[in-house]
């Protein structure tokens, strides 16, 4: 199973209110910035519960889920007893 | 014939909270009106708890004595509201025709659209599980009242479909009290005449209903022997309709002119169907389409002259289609609704190609009626055939 982690994104929103991620931001202070956005489309978090639009992004060469939900973010992280 | 869905999402509050704490599908839950006071009533309930005999409406403390585990979350109506709103907007996708009923139901009117009933309901359960997390049971019937039922009869994630062939097997054994607004009361006074079944009313004599009941007793009646006429509802209106609508969203996303055209086309056939079917015709075509990014734009043109008829609602489509949309992304979704509704009965139309128009009513007129009676699949535009390219989704 995995936890959802809510997280602060920078976004960029467009003339017709069309939002991308641009750079995601761990909470240890790192950030990563979205390389590609792959996917976009509504959808609920079966690994980690909760619901939104989600993002499928290619960041650092891994494909990572990130979900905006009521106008938070947050992306799927597995929880540690499974590491 | 129309095509009605009744789709119902299944412990509806319940299923919100297990969306955002999957946890909780393992452990008997409810959703209870304030629970910090003991009077709190159970709200709602998942399938442990009410495998436990936790009911709705029930005082919490009672639920606590049959199921001292249960786990009692407070609700959280904001976020119901939210998750009803995208279900509607999932219905609403394939028909302008959605009534709610309820936060957690709605009835659906997708007479002649290209998919068909079932495949709808097929496509509307897959949608709810993957985009919302949620469970839908459907039911898809000739008459809303059957179609409510149908909904009813199979839980969770399930469709049942009730036909003018089936209904007497499928819906006359059901107690009468499973039938829309028969309640306790109503119930008695038909046991107290041995009406026990929704058959038992179905075959009494409708004055004996009238009687006993009164006007309410003779709907129940036409109820029972699936002959209600009332229409689906649009939004937020009980009167004249504005527009009629339909659209989809494909399987696979479409890359080019002909894909887009075919949908258009299957569109406008549904569309005109249902015009016909009402005796309207309109002015104004509008197109929608929704891009891979979910962006929607739409447009519209005015024709000069009112419209019920598939060919010229489809060329106006595909007019506007083309001439707004510039291939950025591939398209996910299309639609096409007619509005500047006027009455087809009374309209002598003296333009030049009267007669050619005619004879094109009289044709989309027989194809309608063939449909009608052998099935929508009998006859399918050329168009629709050609391409290899399967653009509808398949119930899987
Ligand atoms: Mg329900």
């Amino acid at each position: 199973m995995a936890h959802r982690v809510y997280v602060r994104v920078q976004v960029d929103v467009d003339e017709s209110g069309k939002t991308r991620p641009l750079r995601i931001f761990w909470e240890d202070g790192r950030s990563f910035a979205v390389d590609r956005l792959l996917d976009v489309r509504r959808a609920a978090s079966t690994k980690a519960g909760g619901q939104g639009m989600r993002y499928t992004c290619r960041v650092r060469g891994r494909e990572i889920r990130l979900f905006e939900d009521d106008g938070r973010w947050f992306v799927e992280a597995r929880d540690a007893a499974a590491e | 014939m129309r095509t009605i869905l009744h789709s119902d999402l299944n412990n509806f509050y319940a299923s919100v909270e297990c969306v955002y704490e999957p946890s909780l599908r393992a452990v008997p839950m409810a959703v209870c009106g304030d629970p910090a006071v003991r009077h709190g009533i159970v709200l709602a309930k998942n399938m442990l708890a009410k495998r436990a005999g936790v009911q709705t409406g029930e005082a919490v403390w009672q639920a606590v004595r049959k199921c001292p585990n249960l786990k009692i979350i407070p609700p959280d109506y904001p976020k119901y509201l939210r998750f009803a709103r995208m279900m509607k907007a999932i219905c609403a996708e394939y028909t302008d025709a959605v009534e709610s009923f309820g936060l957690d139901e709605c009835w659906m009117d997708v007479t002649g659209h290209e998919r068909g009933g079932e495949a709808i309901a097929g496509e509307l359960r897959r949608r709810a599980r993957e985009e919302l997390g949620l469970t839908v049971s459907v039911g898809v019937s000739y008459n809303k009242i059957f179609a409510k039922l149908g909904s009813d009869m199979k839980k969770p994630d399930a469709t049942t479909v009730i036909t003018p062939e089936n209904y007497r097997d499928r819906v006359w054994p059901l107690p009468a009290g499973d039938l829309l607004y028969v309640g306790p009361s109503t119930r008695r006074r038909l046991a107290a005449r041995n009406i026990r079944t929704i058959g038992d009313i179905a075959r009494s004599p409708r004055e004996l209903l009238r009687t006993a009941l009164g006007k309410s007793g003779e709907m129940l009646w036409v109820f029972a022997n699936g002959l209600d006429q009332s229409p689906v509802l649009r939004e937020g209106e009980g009167e004249a309709i504005k527009s009629v609508g339909n659209s989809t969203t494909t399987a696979r996303d479409i890359v080019d002119d002909a894909g887009a055209h075919r949908v258009l086309m299957a569109l406008a056939d549904s569309v005109a169907e249902r015009l016909r079917a009402q005796g309207l015709q309109g002015r104004t075509v509008c197109v929608s389409v929704r891009d891979c990014a979910l962006y929607t734009t739409s447009v519209r043109h005015r024709l000069d002259h009112a419209t019920a008829l598939a060919s010229e609602i489809c060329t106006c489509a595909m007019a506007l289609f083309r001439a707004h949309y510039r291939w950025e992304r591939p398209v996910r979704s299309l639609g096409v609704s007619v509005s500047a509704l006027e009455s087809l009965e009374g309209d002598v139309q003296l333009s030049l190609f009267a007669d050619a128009r005619d004879r094109r009513y009289d044709l989309e007129n027989a194809v309608g009626d063939i449909r009608r009676r052998f099935g929508h699949d009998a006859l399918r535009r050329a168009s629709l055939l050609g391409g290899g390219e399967i653009h509808f989704l398949k119930e899987n």
